[in-house]
C-alpha cells in the first residue's frame, strides 16, 4: 500500500514555560511526521505536554526551538497575524468543552469561521448547511448551544471545524466532558469524517477507548514521545 | 443583519440587570450633565440676548453710582451713536420677597425702539406710552401671577421707599426663546416726578444709558467717544457694549459657575469609571469565547470592534435616554426654578456635549478591556496548558 505523504512534520521541537522565575520545560527535542490522512491519538499522563504539543501544531502557541512545518508551511517563521490567518484557513478545533459562543446559534456558531472566508453569503449557508448535515444536526440549526445536549454541542462544534474544510483537525479531549454513548457518537462521527472525507485528525486523549477509534497512536512521557508507535490500528480500507 | 451586529445586541441581553444598570447609569450621568449645562447655558442667556450694536453707558466707578439726565444730550450728539434711551434698576417687591422679577423704570419710547426683540401688541403699545402709571411685563411674568390687562398691580419699593402703583397696559412676547419674557418696565418719567416731589437726591438721575449705534463694526470706537466727551466731570462714564455689560454680572458668580461646570466634568468621568467597570467585567467572563474567536483566525481588529461596539451600543442608548429626558426634567426644573432663570433652553449645544460626552464614556470604556482581550494568549484565555 502506497504510504501517503507527511502533512505535519515536527523536527527537533522544544517547548518550556516559566512559572515563577523557573523554566520548565515541557516538550524534549520531539521529531514527528503526520501522515495526510492519519487519524492519530496522542495519549499521555497529565502534564506530559500532549496539549503543548497540540497547541504548536494547531499555530496557537509558538515553540522554542525547532520546526513545525504543517501542509508545507513552516508555521514558526509566522507572525501572530500571520498565524491567526494560517489558523483560519488550515486548522478546525475540536475542544473538550465544545466553545460554542452561547449567545449565537448553532448555525451561526457554524458560520463564525466562513465569515473571514471570501464566500458570499449564500455559499457560506450551503456550507453551513452541509457541516450540519454531516454531523446530522440540519433539525437543530436554530437551536443556541444551551438548548443542546453536550454530544450535540460537541457535533455542532465538529461541523464548525468541517466548515472550512481546513488540512487539519486537531481535537483537546473531544470526548472528555460527554457521556459514553455521546461520546461513541462523536468519536464515531470523527472516524467516519477520516475514513471517508479523508481528515488528518490530531486528538489528544485521556480515554483508551477513544484512542482505540484511532489509526494511529503515539505516546508522550516527560514531554518526549515514545520511541515507536505503540500501537498502529488497522488501517483504512 | 451582519454576525458582529447580532453579536453585539445579544451580548447586550447577556446580563439584563447589570446592563440596565449600566444603561441607567449613564443615561442619569447625560441627563445630569445636560441639566448642568443648561444652568450654565441659562447663566449665559443675558449675553447671549445682547445686541451687537447696543452700548450701555454707566458711571465708571459703579454701576451703583448713577449718572445725570442731562447727559441724555450729549450722548445724543455723539458721532456714530443712533438713539439713546435710559432707566433705573427698580428693585421693587410684589407683595413678598419670594415673588423676586426684574424691574425698570424706562424711557419708554426709546426702550423699545432700542429692544425690538419685545413683541408688544401695538394697541398695547400706544396705550403704555400715553400712560404715566402704565407698566408692561413679560409673557411668562403675568401667566406667573395671572395677570391680565388693566390689572393694578402694587410694588414695594426698596431702593426707591413707597408703594408703587402700576396699571398693567401691555404684555409683551420674545421674538425667539431666547429672550427674557419676565420681566417688568415703567415709566421712569413716573419715578422720577414722585422723587422730585419728595425732594429726593436721586431725582433727575439715570442709572445707566442705552445706546444704539449706526455701525456696530465701529462700536468700541463710538464707546470710546463718548467716554471722552465725559472725561474729568464729577461722573466720569464707562461705555461698553451690551454683550460686555451683561458678562460682568456673570463674572461676579464665575466662581459658582465654574463649579457647576467641573462637577458635570465629574459626573461623566465617574460614570466613565462605572462603564469600564461594567465592560471589564463583561470581557473578563467572556476571555474564552474571545480566544475561541482569535484560534478561529479572528485578528485584534475585530475583537477591538466587537467589544468597542458593545461599550459603543450601551453608552449611546444610555445617551441617548438621558438627551430624550433632558427636555422633560428642563420643563421641570423651569415650573420650580423659573423665577431664577427666565430662560432655560435645552441648546443644540448642549445636545451636542451630551452625544460627545457619551461617545466619550463609550470609547473609554472600551480601551483597557480591549487592551486586555487582545493581549491575553489564546491558550490562556482557553486553560489550556498542560
Amino acid at each position: 500500500m502506497e504510504e501517503r505523504p507527511a502533512i505535519v512534520e515536527l523536527r527537533n521541537l522544544f517547548k518550556s514555560y516559566r512559572r515563577g522565575g523557573q523554566t520548565l520545560p515541557v516538550l524534549r527535542d520531539i521529531t514527528l511526521d503526520i501522515r495526510e490522512g492519519d487519524f492519530m491519538a496522542l495519549m499521555g499522563p497529565s502534564g506530559s505536554g500532549k496539549s503543548t504539543l497540540l497547541n504548536l501544531i494547531a499555530g496557537l502557541d509558538q515553540a522554542d526551538s525547532g520546526t513545525i512545518h504543517v501542509a508545507g508551511v513552516d508555521i514558526t517563521t509566522l507572525s501572530e497575524s500571520e498565524l491567526a490567518e494560517w489558523r483560519a484557513v488550515n486548522v478546525g478545533f475540536i475542544f473538550q468543552f465544545y466553545n460554542l459562543i452561547p449567545v449565537l446559534t448553532a448555525f451561526e456558531n457554524v458560520e463564525l469561521p466562513l465569515i473571514l472566508s471570501d464566500l458570499t453569503k449564500k455559499e457560506r449557508r450551503e456550507h453551513v448547511a452541509t457541516a450540519l448535515n454531516l454531523v446530522k444536526l440540519e433539525d437543530r440549526m436554530e437551536h443556541y448551544p444551551g438548548q443542546l445536549s453536550g454530544g450535540q454541542q460537541q457535533r455542532v462544534a465538529i461541523a464548525r471545524a468541517m466548515a472550512t474544510d481546513p488540512a487539519i483537525l486537531v481535537a483537546d479531549e473531544p470526548t472528555g466532558d460527554l457521556d459514553r454513548t455521546s461520546a461513541e457518537e462523536v468519536l464515531s462521527l470523527m472516524e467516519r469524517l477520516s475514513l471517508e472525507a479523508g481528515k488528518t485528525i490530531i486528538m489528544v486523549t485521556h480515554d483508551p477507548r477513544a484512542a482505540r477509534k484511532a489509526r494511529s497512536m503515539r505516546y508522550l512521557e516527560k514531554g518526549v514521545l515514545a520511541s515507536a508507535p505503540e500501537i498502529t490500528f488497522s488501517q483504512p480500507a | 443583519m451582519p454576525v458582529l451586529l447580532r453579536l453585539l445586541f445579544r451580548n447586550l441581553l447577556r446580563h439584563k440587570l447589570r446592563t440596565g444598570l449600566t444603561l441607567c447609569g449613564i443615561c442619569v450621568a447625560i441627563l445630569s450633565f445636560g441639566l448642568l449645562r443648561t444652568v450654565i447655558s441659562a447663566w449665559y442667556a443675558g449675553v447671549e440676548a445682547s445686541s451687537a450694536n447696543r452700548l450701555i453707558t454707566r458711571n465708571c466707578i459703579s454701576l451703583i453710582f448713577p449718572l445725570p439726565l442731562s447727559y441724555l444730550e450729549r450722548i445724543r450728539g455723539v458721532e456714530g451713536v443712533k438713539n439713546v434711551s435710559y432707566g433705573n434698576w427698580f428693585g421693587g417687591i410684589y407683595i413678598e420677597e419670594k415673588n423676586f422679577f426684574a424691574n425698570f423704570a424706562v424711557e419708554p419710547r426709546t426702550y423699545l425702539e432700542l429692544y425690538s426683540e419685545y413683541l408688544l401688541p401695538e394697541d398695547q403699545k400706544q396705550v403704555f406710552l400715553r400712560d404715566r402709571r402704565a407698566c408692561i411685563v413679560g409673557r411668562k411674568l403675568a401667566k406667573r401671577f395671572d395677570w391680565k390687562v388693566g390689572d393694578l398691580i402694587t410694588l414695594r419699593g426698596t431702593i426707591f421707599p413707597g408703594n408703587w402703583e402700576f396699571v398693567l397696559r401691555g404684555i409683551y412676547s420674545g421674538r425667539d426663546s431666547r429672550v427674557d419674557e419676565s420681566q417688568f418696565f415703567f415709566h421712569w418719567d413716573y419715578l422720577n416726578e414722585s422723587l422730585k416731589k419728595r425732594n429726593s437726591v436721586m431725582a433727575d438721575q439715570v442709572g445707566i444709558y442705552i445706546l444704539s449705534v449706526t455701525n456696530p463694526e465701529l462700536a468700541a470706537e463710538t464707546a470710546a467717544k463718548v467716554d471722552r466727551v465725559f472725561k474729568n466731570s464729577y461722573a466720569e462714564t464707562l461705555t461698553e457694549t451690551e454683550k460686555a455689560f451683561q458678562l460682568g454680572f456673570v463674572a461676579l458668580t464665575e466662581a459658582i459657575l465654574l463649579v457647576i461646570q467641573l462637577v458635570s466634568f465629574v459626573v461623566i468621568v465617574i460614570i466613565m469609571a462605572v462603564a469600564a467597570n461594567s465592560m471589564s467585567m463583561s470581557v473578563r467572563e467572556r476571555l474564552g469565547e474571545y480566544a475561541v474567536f482569535k484560534t478561529l483566525g479572528f485578528g485584534g481588529t475585530y475583537l477591538a470592534t466587537m467589544i468597542l461596539g458593545e461599550s459603543l451600543l450601551i453608552a449611546v442608548l444610555g445617551g441617548a435616554g438621558g438627551v430624550l429626558l433632558t427636555f422633560p426634567a428642563a420643563n421641570a426644573f423651569l415650573n420650580y426654578l423659573g423665577d431664577y432663570f427666565p430662560v432655560f433652553l435645552v441648546t443644540k449645544q448642549t445636545v451636542f456635549f451630551q452625544g460627545l460626552a457619551a461617545l466619550a464614556v463609550g470609547m473609554a470604556s472600551a480601551v483597557l478591556p480591549t487592551w486586555r482581550a487582545a493581549r491575553v494568549p489564546i491558550i490562556q484565555a482557553l486553560g489550556r496548558v498542560g
